[in-house]
């Protein structure tokens, strides 16, 4: 599954990696809105292009396999690019398509250099909600044991239904039954870890642990990668 | 010697209409290892449940002297550690030091001291070296052992452990006997596994149909309820 | 339905950015006040349930299959706020772990799906507390229609030109897919209403019915809005125009020195349309927190 090795990669040792999740989350977010407010041309995106795959050596991650998994985009990206160009125009459904390429290219980097627990602590140290916070925590902690779970029922389905043809009427509602009792054991399953809390003393209020210290290394990674995003802005701009 | 558990005349009835316990007493003493036998639905789960308040039945439970009840719950909590026996839900935060410290920041420990209990607590079941892991990609002897980490780390008086053997593999069981032999808390330990059971009981009850219909040796008991496939 | 970045103009994902960012935030606090602490987990765990649940396929005729969206069941479930809620976690976990949907753009797709989706779904829930069933597929259809409707018109703001008759299918395929997500919001509720009646349990029958049918109103309004305006992108035009003269200097103030983004006219009209569209929503939204208001008291 894409999350399994995204999250191996994330668990590598990198420049990159060490770098705090904050200073992080910053540059990339900087390199997002640079390439977003860039001239819609696909020109545009070559500095851009440039600084990614830098990034993307320096936290030693594998360039083809990450060009693979960003190209989840490409789909939708192409649609819409076609409809530009249908439209007459060519050059701006090429520049969606490339902008769209890269800014996930930028996020999957992000993703694959920061372990998912090290990327939400520092969110919420930025200011998201704690109880969001707890619930994405929560949702990625249950999203392998719940998907499993819906997969071996999927797999229980085939088998029974062997090639009889069954009714779409009925197999709507062979589906509906599946999810019900899959809701039925995510549900017990919520019922039992919210027993696992209160064991341990928990009583409404959520404690953390102190967030790493964010180093002066990582200050100056936060200040250089946004300046040169916005370097990159004003070239592609100007030129 | 003063008991660090009493039930007393304890019932619960489900919301569904089921009897799950009709009386049932049950005393705990320091060093001593309680193993509770019996089938499927005969209450060993439910009883647990209520040794730290979880679950509140009518009868009394008493914990190192306390009622337990809405008021002393924290501290009951601080005395009882329980591993359940679906480590997964055991484990819910990210990462295995977050999920081991969580209870002593419950208890109210400042951060750092949460951290270093918790380091500590995790050294002591030979997990040093995976406090950054993702507790889903634990094999189950390690998920076991993190889940015992994470109720050590609060210090407890009382460890209540729910079928500590499912999922593990002959090894993982070993290394978990050898633990739990070493460790000073009294243990209450529910289990099928007549082995395990044998390996660290010193007095065992027998439950049937939401009582204790029997209390004795382990040996004794196994013996007079044929509680093992070739018994 | 999940906008990748670069797709949304500047002006429209800041503008939304800037929307959903307090939006969620006074959503999750009322979500906390009025959770039971018992129900925190699962929020978490319903989110991986409706990732889960994408994976099984219903059959919806002709060789094609779909899958629950999930916003509508949610909402029947948990109740508006914590729905929106676990629908921003979801969002928000699309978008950084599988690079589905953009981070700009996320507030886009938080307000389309997580607090415009789970509104839409909402009223009818409320409305037809008595009819559960019509209830339950109106709520599969708004969400989806509002959600969709939302993300062609922030799409068509941002200057992404359609033929009419691609956007004519697309919004007859929305009109599709809203009405397979009632039917499978429906079917699952039912199932799940028959293994434990308490389960879907969202408290439907508080707060006035009067001001639920206000704000079902005027979302309607803003869903057949949204499509009008989509299928007519020339006539938003003339809105924009008409908006242009009146919302320059509110617009222009704050962006006065940042030239870039905000300069073909077009832009600058279906920015102002756009920030038309946040004041009906805003009306919307202002309705709905005086009914959820009436209802907690």
């Amino acid at each position: 599954m894409h999350h399994v090795v995204v999250e191996q990669w994330s668990r590598r040792h990198s420049f990159v990696h060490q770098r705090d999740a904050r200073a992080k989350l910053l540059v990339a977010l900087a390199l997002l809105a640079a390439l977003a407010t860039s001239p819609a041309s696909p020109v545009t995106a070559v500095p851009f292009a440039l600084l990614v795959a830098v990034g993307i050596v320096a936290a030693r991650l594998p360039l083809v396999s990450m060009l693979k998994k960003a190209a989840v985009v490409l789909p939708f990206s192409m649609l819409f690019g076609a409809v530009e160009w249908v439209a007459g125009q060519p050059l701006a459904g090429a520049a969606l398509l490339v902008k769209s390429y890269i800014s996930a290219l930028t996020v999957l980097l992000l993703v694959a250099s920061t372990p998912q627990p090290a990327l939400l602590r520092g969110m919420e140290s930025l200011g998201a909600p704690r109880l969001l916070v707890l619930m994405a925590q929560t949702l990625y902690r249950y999203l392998f044991v719940i998907s499993e779970q819906a997969q071996h029922m999927r797999l229980a389905a085939v088998c029974r239904q062997g090639s009889a043809h069954r009714s779409q009427r009925r197999a709507f509602h062979a589906a509906a039954g599946a999810l019900a009792i899959l809701f039925a054991r995510s549900y017990v399953r919520a019922e039992g870890i919210h027993r696992a809390m209160a064991a341990r003393g928990f009583a409404g209020e959520f404690h953390s642990l102190r967030p790493p210290r964010f180093t002066r290394m990582d200050a100056v990674f936060a200040g250089v990668g946004s300046a040169v995003a916005v370097l990159a802005h004003l070239l592609v701009s100007h030129a | 010697m003063t008991p660090l558990i009493e039930v007393r005349g304890l019932r619960y009835r489900y919301d569904d209409g089921t009897e799950a316990l009709r009386g049932v007493d049950l005393t705990v003493y320091p060093g001593e290892t309680v193993v509770l036998l019996g089938a499927n639905g005969s209450g060993k789960t439910t009883l647990l449940l209520h040794l730290n308040g979880l679950l509140q039945g009518e009868g009394s439970v008493r914990v190192c002297g306390m009622d337990v009840s809405p008021p002393t719950l924290r501290d009951v909590r601080s005395k009882v550690g329980m591993v359940f026996q679906d480590a997964d839900e055991q484990l819910f935060m990210p990462t295995v030091l977050e999920d081991v410290a969580f209870g002593p920041l419950n208890q109210g420990f400042p951060p750092d001291e949460a951290a270093a209990r918790a380091r500590a607590a995790l050294a002591h079941v030979g997990l040093g070296d995976i406090e950054h892991r993702a507790p889903y990609h634990l094999s189950a002897g390690e998920k076991r052992r993190a889940a015992l980490a994470g109720v050590l780390a609060m210090e407890p008086e009382i460890l209540i452990l729910d079928e500590p053997t499912t999922y593990l593999d002959p090894p993982a069981q070993r290394s978990l006997v050898k633990l739990l032999v070493n460790l000073p808390q009294a243990k209450v330990v529910a289990t099928h596994d007549v082995r395990f059971a044998a390996a660290l009981a010193t007095r065992a009850l027998f439950f049937d149909k939401g009582q204790v219909a029997r209390e004795g040796s382990l040996s004794e008991i196994v013996e007079l309820f044929r509680w093992d496939w070739d018994a | 339905m999940h906008i990748p970045d670069n797709f949304l103009s500047t002006p429209v994902w800041l503008t939304l950015d800037g929307v959903a960012a307090p939006a969620v935030l006074w959503v999750s606090r009322r979500a906390r006040k009025e959770l039971d602490e018992a129900r925190i987990p699962l929020l978490g765990v319903l989110g991986a349930f409706v990732f889960a649940a994408q994976m099984v396929n219903f059959p919806v005729g002709v060789g094609t299959s779909a899958h629950l969206l999930g916003g509508a069941l949610l909402t029947a479930i948990l109740g508006p706020a914590p729905a929106a809620l676990a629908m921003t976690a979801i969002i928000a976990t699309q978008a950084f772990v599988f690079q589905d949907g953009g981070v700009l753009a996320l507030g886009a797709n938080v307000f389309n799906m997580a607090l415009a989706g789970v509104l839409a779904a909402w009223l009818p829930l409320r409305l037809f507390a008595g009819r559960r069933s019509v209830g339950l597929f109106l709520a599969g259809f708004f969400s989806v229609m509002m959600s969709a409707g939302l993300a062609l018109a922030e799409l068509t703001f941002s200057g992404i030109q359609m033929p009419s008759k691609l956007l004519a299918l697309s919004v007859g395929l929305f009109a599709v897919g809203a009405i397979v997500e009632g039917t499978i919001t429906l079917a699952v509720a039912r199932a799940i209403e028959r293994l434990n009646p308490r389960w879907t349990g969202a408290p439907v029958h508080q707060g006035s019915r009067v001001w639920a049918g206000i704000t079902f109103a005027a979302v309607l309004v803003v869903v057949l809005g949204l499509f009008a305006a989509s299928s007519a992108p020339d006539g938003v035009m003339r809105i924009g125009q008409w908006a242009d003269l009146h919302a320059r200097p509110v617009l222009a103030a704050p962006m006065a020195d940042y030239s870039l983004p905000l300069g073909p006219l077009w832009l600058r009209r279906s920015a102002a349309a756009l920030l038309g569209l946040c004041l009906v929503g805003g009306s919307a939204a202002a309705a709905s927190y005086f009914l959820l208001r009436r209802r907690s008291s």
